[in-house]
């Protein structure tokens, strides 16, 4: 554009660079959401098909009752995460968050180890009953309640 | 009697902004006599702003007395509280927060109405219709579907309190901060539409962007300390030592930012050369549809976090059908009337304009990438899949473009306007910006486990500190405009902020232990004693209150964290302590006790991590410089000191 264009042409030049961007921000959104986008999985969808080994998922479901065990040095847990159908393992080191106990709703981010396990860097726990992780909520037909009672009585 | 005088002003103030609209319409009309009407457009849109921001104090009183024989503080409120959050409580929830975004929006018409010079009579009339249009709809909302006012009958004997996690004193400021900068976008919005609605007209496109550049500049001041305050607030609440987690809501506030930013460049161009006419006003739209669509996100319940309140679908049907018809509308509007604005003046592809407008297609594309991260799991859902997009994403496609906006910081603002030469520019800010590049590069090559986007942001965020103060060179700077104060201002912010963000990034040390009382530990050049917890009572809660002394050369600091256990509603909070020193924070967090009586601690050393919020809100200043620069009040100030000298 060294040269001088007309102010019609210019506008014509600048809705193409306009154009280009978007595509541009498109092809790099899809490009990187193949690779980063983590599944959201219930304990049975991730029994029936584990994600590979390192990549990125995110686990919903309640704590087992009596299923918490702490680890010798204090700073990591083990919890068996369930939605009633199937049960996961799930492996956390740190402090979790203050609501999460047992018969509760979590969410873990994190991956899945070489044992069926999962491996999470970072839980959310159901706050009061205006903050739950969204994907809890939306679970079909169910509500956390629901599938705490469903754990505690499985004649339900 | 407060509740009903509330709603009749509601209603009132509907009526009001109706007749502004009709008002409004009418300036636009062939026939004289209907033109007449139109001169009481002003007047209404005033005494519009007047009755919605009474109607809003109505409510403030209500949450001041807590009456709780209306059903929003019996819900949202509690005697026990203090005062400071029963009157945050009253924009703590959905409908006063809506009422909030309403009466901003009457004010923002009021506004225009009072200070409005500029424009000829059909623009302005057409600009205080779009507004009212946008309010009526919203009141349409308020009215129907989320009446602030309803009472309880009976009365309840006692309210059922606040989300504790919002009982803080960010909270009082967070929301009304951000609101006035999502809904000061609107007034950019309807000078847009005003401008389309208006048609051919003899203003001068110079004045229409210099007419809508101090509400950008404005919203946009307002956007960016909102973002930083929401930054901070969520970085000390919620004790995951992180400042920013591309939650959908932080999102929600991002988009409307970058698209603000992205305009408050190119009106720049519109009111300095007559450029780039059509790209500001779509901006404008995009603008403030982003932050509708940002309220959209947080208020209809699609997303559920700590910023959604009471799930409701049919306020979701509701909103989405507004947001359709304003933003479709718009955009309908932009199409159909775009080709009666003529195109404006023509520059270089290397010149301000030219720097300017890539600038924009930067912001453009990193928006874009936000929109479709944040939307495309409520996409995938309604397909059936559910899965979430993490921060891995955004940093790996909004990060490198981000510093490419930074690396073209070092010489846009350099050049001239119109037409310039790569080679006319001061040597300082190439020898900088390759100065930069190197480092970044050699960082990564010889220091182990070093990443890509720390490593350049350290490096440009340095370089830019130094480059962004090169337009202050050889210059008088007591003649140097305001304006370029401003400019100059908010780039070095940026650069402080990406400093900040860069040493966060790569130097932040962590520490995970399990202490009985008398135990230490060391996190980075700290030395931290744990000397026990006791438990301790606040105004509507009991803690758990660990305690830390914290060693760091020959003084002693103590730090507090705390697990809390509110009444109403019973929920338990974690209140991390901050140690701020001039080199960076120490942030503690307690946690579980452990069977064997020791406590779990985690503690982080982050260097320089306050530099994010400084360098946001000297991003403000130079803004909020800009602003007053440009207004009448140096000159009156000049004319005031002018006058007591003689």
């Amino acid at each position: 554009m060294t040269t001088r264009l007309k102010p019609k042409h210019q506008r014509l030049v600048l809705a193409i660079f306009a154009l280009v961007a978007v595509v541009a921000a498109g092809l790099l959104a899809a490009s990187a959401l193949k690779d980063e986008a983590a599944y959201f999985m219930t304990p049975a969808e991730f029994a029936a098909s584990p994600t590979a080994v390192g990549k990125s998922a995110r686990l919903g479901g309640m704590v087992e009752k009596g299923s918490i065990v702490s680890a010798p040095d204090g700073l990591g847990i083990a919890f068996i995460a369930t939605d009633g159908k199937a049960s996961v393992r799930v492996t956390y080191r740190g402090i979790v968050p203050d609501l999460f106990r047992e018969g509760s709703g979590m969410v873990a981010d994190g991956h899945a180890d070489e044992t069926g396990g999962f491996v999470a860097t970072r839980i959310l726990a159901k706050h009061d009953a205006r903050y739950m992780p969204p994907q809890l909520g939306a679970m079909p037909g169910e509500t956390p309640d629901e599938i705490a009672r469903t754990i505690e009585d499985p004649a339900r | 009697m407060i509740a009903e005088a509330g709603l009749l002003l509601l209603w009132l103030a509907a009526g009001l902004a109706l007749l502004q609209a009709v008002t409004g319409f009418a300036g636009l009309a062939r026939r004289d006599d209907v033109v007449a009407l139109g001169l009481a457009v002003r007047p209404v849109a005033i005494v519009h702003g007047v009755l919605c921001a009474v109607a809003f104090l109505c409510l403030i009183a209500l949450f001041a007395r807590t009456d709780l024989s209306v059903a929003l503080v019996a819900n949202n409120s509690h005697s026990a509280k203090p005062m400071l959050f029963k009157l945050a409580g009253a924009w703590g929830n959905h409908e006063g927060s809506m009422l909030l975004w309403l009466t901003i929006l009457a004010i923002g018409g009021a506004g225009v109405a009072l200070f409005e010079r500029r424009l000829g009579a059909r623009m302005l009339s057409a600009t205080l219709a779009a507004q009212a249009l946008l309010a009526f709809g919203f009141y349409a909302f308020l009215l129907f579907a989320s009446n602030p006012f309803a009472r309880l009958n009976p009365a309840a004997s006692e309210g059922a309190g606040l989300n504790p996690l919002l009982q803080d004193p960010g909270l009082a400021f967070h929301p009304p901060t951000l609101y006035f900068g999502y809904v000061g976008l609107s007034v950019a919005f309807s000078f847009a539409v005003g401008a389309l609605l208006a048609g051919r007209t003899k203003d001068d496109w110079r004045d229409f962007a210099r007419a809508m550049r101090p509400w950008v500049l404005a919203a946009w001041i307002f956007l960016t300390v909102g973002i930083a305050a929401g930054s901070y607030w969520a970085y000390y609440e919620l004790g995951w030592g992180g400042w920013w987690f591309w939650d959908p809501v932080e999102n929600a506030s991002l988009m409307p930012w970058l698209a603000a930013t992205a305009l408050l460049h190119s009106v720049s161009v519109t009111a300095n050369r007559d450029g780039l006419r059509a790209w500001t006003i779509m901006l404008a739209v995009v603008a403030f549809s982003m932050s509708m669509i940002g309220t959209f996100i947080v208020r209809s319940g699609l997303l559920t976090s700590v910023h959604s309140f009471a799930v409701d679908p049919t306020r979701g049907v509701f909103i989405l059908a507004l947001l359709a018809i304003y933003i479709g509308g718009a955009l309908a509007l932009f199409g159909w009337r775009i080709g009666k604005v003529s195109s404006g003046a023509t520059f270089a592809g290397i010149s301000r304009e030219g720097a300017l407008v890539a600038n924009n297609l930067l912001l453009s594309v990193i928006l874009g990438i936000v929109l479709i991260g944040t939307f495309y799991p409520i996409a995938a859902e309604a397909l059936g899949h559910r899965l979430s997009v993490g921060p891995p994403y955004f940093n790996r496609t909004a990060g490198p473009i981000a510093l490419l906006l930074v690396a073209l910081l070092f010489v846009g603002p350099l050049l001239r306007w119109r037409s310039d030469r790569p080679g006319r520019l001061p040597k300082i800010a190439w020898v900088l910006l390759a100065a930069a590049v190197i480092a970044a590069i050699a960082l990564v090559a010889t220091v182990p486990a070093t990443t890509l986007l720390p490593a350049f942001g350290l490096a440009l965020g340095i370089g830019l500190a130094l480059a962004s103060l090169v337009p202050l060179a050889g210059r008088s700077l007591r003649r140097t405009p305001g304006a370029t104060w401003g400019m100059v201002v908010a780039h070095f912010g940026v650069a402080v902020a990406l400093i900040g963000m860069a040493s966060n990034a790569a130097f932040t040390e962590e520490r995970l232990v399990a202490l009985a009382p008398g135990q230490s530990t060391s996190v980075g050049p700290w030395r931290v004693d744990f000397t026990g917890v006791e438990p301790i009572a606040g105004p509507n809660w009991t803690a758990i209150e660990g305690g830390l002394a914290a060693r760091y050369g020959d003084r002693i600091d103590r730090l507090t964290p705390q697990l809390r256990s509110f009444f109403t509603p019973p929920t338990e909070t974690s209140e991390a302590a901050l140690l701020t020193r001039w080199n960076g924070q120490l942030y503690a967090v307690l946690g579980q006790p452990t069977e064997d009586g020791r406590w779990q601690l985690r503690l982080w050393w982050k260097p320089f991590v306050t530099l994010i919020w400084f360098g946001g809100l000297l991003v403000a200043l130079g803004g909020a410089i800009a602003l007053v620069a440009r207004s009448r009040v140096p000159g009156a100030i000049r004319r005031l000191v002018a006058r007591i000298r003689s």
